[in-house]
């Protein structure tokens, strides 16, 4: 755990009733820790709270200071916020008649742009600003570091890694809190100055940054696969990756009981992570079997890193009971505890929770480069030996071209960067020039960290079992409350989608799509703008002079 | 001309056993198909992509009445009172189904290629609310127009009703002050197309109608089409509902001369859910200005209030235009006119932006009727923005002119041309210069005949 320092306290409104809470602490777990735990409450009346903590799904939005539809997820506290779990039907009510109409706008030119700040981002920005680029960098997270390097909302400084990264990047600039909703490429345009366009969101600002680019990185991240299965929609059923944000987040789980189920390494980071903050984790069930997984070991402790890794948590795992072949079979409610049936390598048995972490691996953030235009493989967005996407100009690295860890994100980030850099600045130009050897060396550790992406996706291959857990009034889709049953006419998306309004939600599609993928093979939809949800004030300035009115 | 039904039972009705196909599930084909079948005839329908899934799909839905013309007048407020008997049919079509478990398992379209048969049904929500229009006067001038148009329904026995500032105000809160009134039309209504478009073809299937759908036509000639599989179909009447597709599909030598479809590209915006932020629907009374005028691309203030109690935001138009692509600056010229209405839309969050594409003709009026040089193959096509509320007057209109067609050769012509005094007709086929770009007056008038709905007609189950 990162140092903590003390934090001052600051009163915020939560539905008129004033909390005192850890100043910077994430709103969607003050939401968490509040009696409901609910933070909304859905289309056909039930209460929702936080799922995935990284401001994917959707679940946790409220008004906040009399903007409507906040992520809560993606808010820090400070003194006096106002917020409000009202249903819909109330929420012109709690509407602000103080906001301003028109949105400021930004404009920001670069060599290249860097979208996501995790790991892969900072390593193609340090890249990319080394050999002498001109570099922004976008988030929509409030601070950099992305999802794995999230720093806990009480640490005094940014991780090691971050600042050693950031010291590399040296002038590049870092916007953070910006969140990017629409984006053009000029396939065409390679030699037209600056030919790719990002359009950002500021919530801060209440305004919009126009980015123009001659490069842009894709280091859009991942987010989790939630399947469903009866009650996964409870309060307190939340994300592993989830549960891991908003307890970085300031969420106290000291003395509380977790369930972690579902597939993939990640659970087994996070368990630690929730002991040493002192909550007792009583299971964790990977749905993969035991052979399987042995596998996986063998595979990785071929890497000596990924090997130690693994070793150290399971020393620090010790006593915590981890299944193989096991998983969620239903949760219900039951008094103030969650009631989870597991079927537990072979087994049913019971857990009493307050909290249970469920994801079944994760999806590579595609949607930015869809929308650019770049087609996406089997694994992620497709891409050539120099992480060039199939539209000229834009590169993509880390979890966006498949899942494969920190170290894969690193290595790939900084191929990305110097192949980017080139691309923007030429070949020619003394310092690019000098990345030749640079850009070898990265190409073949690319190749080696590649490789792991293949074995996880074979390790934790999802069994039938687990795909078929929903039952017929099972919740597919959280944003609409669209049933299973009602989705069982259709053999495809967009059919299913206008006629139930399954994955027309806020969410767009992100967390059914990614279920209903694996469940019933559907292919998810290509995205359009937004690609994620912003005030309609975002979308009034058009690129350039502002065009006169109609009148 | 019985072969495609030989399992049900005979069909009763003046179209029995006539045996049609439509090409296209959009709202007006489907539309179609549910009118000809409820008449007894044999109805295929084939669709190259999902059923409601195009043009359709991306639709308002906003079932109206309008001035444009006394043939667009009798067209939408004929159609208008054919979704108002529809209501009692939903209500059942959308009983709550509390588990949302479908009233049985059917097969469904594609997977992996082949095309299937699509029939049988599922929950069904139209939501349908009658809102309303108003036309939002900004200033002493339009109110004026305002005025003149309520007149012009009266006399037509359409209700309206003028609004001042301080009533416009009570209706609709959000919309920013200053505004000088507003023309009501209580009677229109708001639907959501796909929802709708699967209660017609849910009726169309219950009487015996079949959809093959992801199955494309490539040829369309009289009375026959050719499928992209090769495969030729037959039929005593072909209806090509294939939006702006349907003229390109005929083969070259049907097709009257200057007979085109011309697209006309369009925004759409919809927000999260904001119940009682809009409640009727709103447009600028300089909508019809904007949206007929001759400006290549133009945009006007158009909001609606879904049921959901999201906010859907129109509209653009871009003459010409037939890409789906979402244009950044034309949504922002869009939003920036929404704006001006509404301030407070600009906190409301956008959840997603979409294009359609109106397939429209020179005089905005829909072509409905059978080919000259091709009497077996109809068009039910160029709806422009409104194909989703003049869809039912529509098929209504082919049905007739088919009953009619049948009774005896002359009798159509007698029936249609009889109340004709107010008929587009003339004015199409009597000025080439108002024609230009379209081939309407190729068509055989007789079969075209909108001021028809004048009549009262008769409400057919």
């Amino acid at each position: 755990m990162a140092e903590s320092r003390e934090k001052r306290l600051v009163s915020i409104s939560l539905d008129g009733a004033a909390v005192d809470v850890g100043e910077d602490t994430n709103l969607a777990a003050v939401l968490l820790a509040s009696p409901g735990r609910r933070a909304r409450t859905s289309v056909s009346n039930e209460p929702r709270g936080p799922l995935c903590g990284m401001g994917v799904c959707f679940e946790c939005r409220v008004t906040v200071n009399g903007r409507p539809h906040v992520r809560a997820c993606m808010e820090r506290c400070t003194d006096g916020m106002i917020v409000e779990t009202s249903p819909n039907s109330a929420i012109v009510s709690t509407l602000s008649a103080t906001l301003p109409r028109a949105a400021s706008n930004r404009a920001e030119t670069a060599d290249v742009a860097v979208i996501g700040a995790g790991p892969a981002g900072l390593a193609a920005a340090a890249a990319a600003a080394e050999v002498g680029a001109d570099v922004v960098v976008l988030d929509e997270n409030s601070t950099v570091g992305g999802q794995i390097w999230r720093a806990a909302h009480d640490a005094g400084a940014a991780r090691p890694e971050v600042q050693r990264l950031r010291a590399r990047a040296g002038r590049a600039r870092f916007l953070a809190g910006v969140a990017v909703f629409d984006a053009d490429a000029d396939v065409f345009g390679a030699d037209a100055g600056a030919p790719h366009r990002l359009d950002a969101w500021s919530a801060r600002d209440a305004g919009t940054i126009t980015v123009h680019a001659r490069a842009v990185v894709l280091a859009t991240g991942a987010y989790e696969r939630f399947l469903p299965f009866p009650g996964w929609t409870l309060p307190g059923v939340l994300g592993i990756g989830g549960l891991q944000a908003l307890l970085k987040g300031g969420l106290d789980v000291r003395g509380r009981r977790v369930l972690i189920a579902g597939s993939g390494p990640l659970a087994l980071a996070v368990a630690a992570a929730l002991i040493a903050a002192g909550a007792r984790v009583v299971a964790v069930l990977e749905q993969a079997p035991r052979a399987a997984l042995a596998r996986f070991g063998l595979a990785t402790s071929m890497q000596p890193k990924k090997a130690a890794q693994g070793l150290g948590l399971l020393v620090r795992l010790r006593g915590v009971p981890l299944r193989a072949g096991s998983w969620i079979v239903a949760v219900t409610q039951s008094g103030a505890s969650l009631r989870v049936e597991a079927s537990v390598a072979g087994e049913r048995q019971n857990f009493d929770v307050d909290f249970v972490a469920t994801g079944f691996g994760l999806v590579p953030a595609t949607g930015l480069g869809e929308l650019l235009g770049c087609d996406r493989g089997p694994s992620g967005l497709e891409v050539d030996r120099d992480l060039a996407t199939t539209v000229p100009g834009i590169y993509a690295a880390g979890e966006a071209n498949g899942i494969g860890g920190v170290d894969a994100a690193l290595v790939e980030g900084e191929l990305a960067g110097l192949a980017a850099a080139r691309a923007a600045c030429g070949a020619a130009s003394t310092s690019a020039s000098a990345s030749e050897r640079a850009l070898a060396v990265q190409r073949r550790r690319v190749a080696r960290h590649r490789r792991f992406t293949l074995e996880l996706e074979r390790a934790f291959e999802l069994r039938p079992e687990v795909l078929a857990l929903a039952q017929p009034d099972t919740v597919m889709c959280r944003c609409e409350d669209v049933r299973s049953a009602a989705l069982e006419p259709f053999a495809e998306f967009r059919a299913a989608k206008l006629a139930t309004r399954c994955g027309m939600g806020p969410c767009q599609g992100r967390v059914c799509g990614a279920a209903l993928e694996v469940v019933r093979g559907w292919a998810r939809e290509t995205p359009r703008p937004p690609l994620t949800p912003v005030p309609m004030a975002a979308f009034a300035r058009a690129e350039g002079a502002e065009l006169p009115l109609l009148n | 001309m019985t072969s495609h039904r030989g399992h049900l039972a005979a069909a009763n009705g003046p179209l029995a056993n006539l045996d049609v196909l439509i090409v296209g599930a959009g709202i007006v084909g489907l539309a179609c198909a549910e009118a000809l079948a409820v008449r007894g005839a044999a109805v295929r329908i084939v669709e190259a992509k999902a059923p409601a899934g195009v043009a359709t799909a991306a639709g308002m839905g906003h079932i109206l009445v309008l001035d444009d013309s006394e043939a667009q007048l009798a067209l939408t407020r004929r159609s208008r009172a054919l979704w108002d008997a529809r209501a009692a049919d939903w209500s059942s079509a959308t009983e709550p189904n509390k588990r949302g478990v479908p009233e049985r398992k059917v097969p469904h379209t594609t997977r992996g290629g082949a095309p299937r048969v699509v029939c049988g049904t599922f929950r069904v929500d139209v939501e349908r609310e009658v809102c309303g229009t108003l036309w939002v006067a900004a200033n002493e001038v339009e109110l004026e127009i305002a005025r003149a148009k309520h007149e012009w329904f009266g006399a037509r026995d359409v209700a309206t009703e003028v609004l001042d500032a301080a009533t416009l105000a009570r209706f609709e809160p959000h919309l920013r002050a200053g505004l000088a009134g507003a023309l009501y039309v209580p009677g229109d209504s708001v639907v959501y197309p796909p929802g709708a478009a699967a209660v017609l073809w849910r009726r169309a299937a219950a009487h015996g109608a079949t959809l093959r759908a992801g199955s494309p036509v490539v040829s369309i000639g009289d009375g026959w089409i050719q499928g992209a599989d090769g495969a030729r179909l037959e039929a005593d009447v072909v209806i090509v509902a294939a939006g702006l597709a349907s003229v390109s599909l005929l083969q070259r030598e049907l097709c009257p001369p200057g007979l085109a479809l011309i697209p006309k590209k369009g925004h759409l915006v919809i927000t999260d859910r904001a119940p009682g932020f809009v409640r009727h629907q709103l447009v600028e009374l300089g909508y019809l200005a904007s949206a007929h005028g001759h400006e290549r691309t133009s945009v006007a203030f158009n909001a609606q209030p879904r049921a959901t109690g999201q906010v859907l935001l129109g509209s653009s138009r871009q003459i010409g235009a037939s890409d789906t692509r979402v244009e950044r600056d034309v949504v922002a010229r869009m939003v920036q006119r929404g704006l001006e209405f509404l301030p407070g839309l600009a906190q409301l969050s956008v959840v997603r932006t979409w294009v359609g594409v109106r397939p429209a003709t020179a005089d905005n009026l829909p072509l409905l009727g059978p080919l000259p040089a091709a009497p077996r193959t109809w068009l039910a096509t160029g709806h422009e923005g409104v194909g989703i509320t003049t869809s039912l007057g529509s098929a209504e209109l082919i049905a007739d002119l088919l009953v009619a067609q049948r009774a005896g050769a002359d009798a159509p012509r007698e029936a249609i041309r009889s109340d004709e005094a107010l008929s587009p007709l003339e004015q199409r086929t009597g000025s080439s210069e108002s024609l230009a770009g379209s081939s309407l007056q190729a068509l055989d008038p007789s079969w075209y005949a909108p001021a028809r709905f004048q009549e009262p007609a008769v409400v057919r189950g």
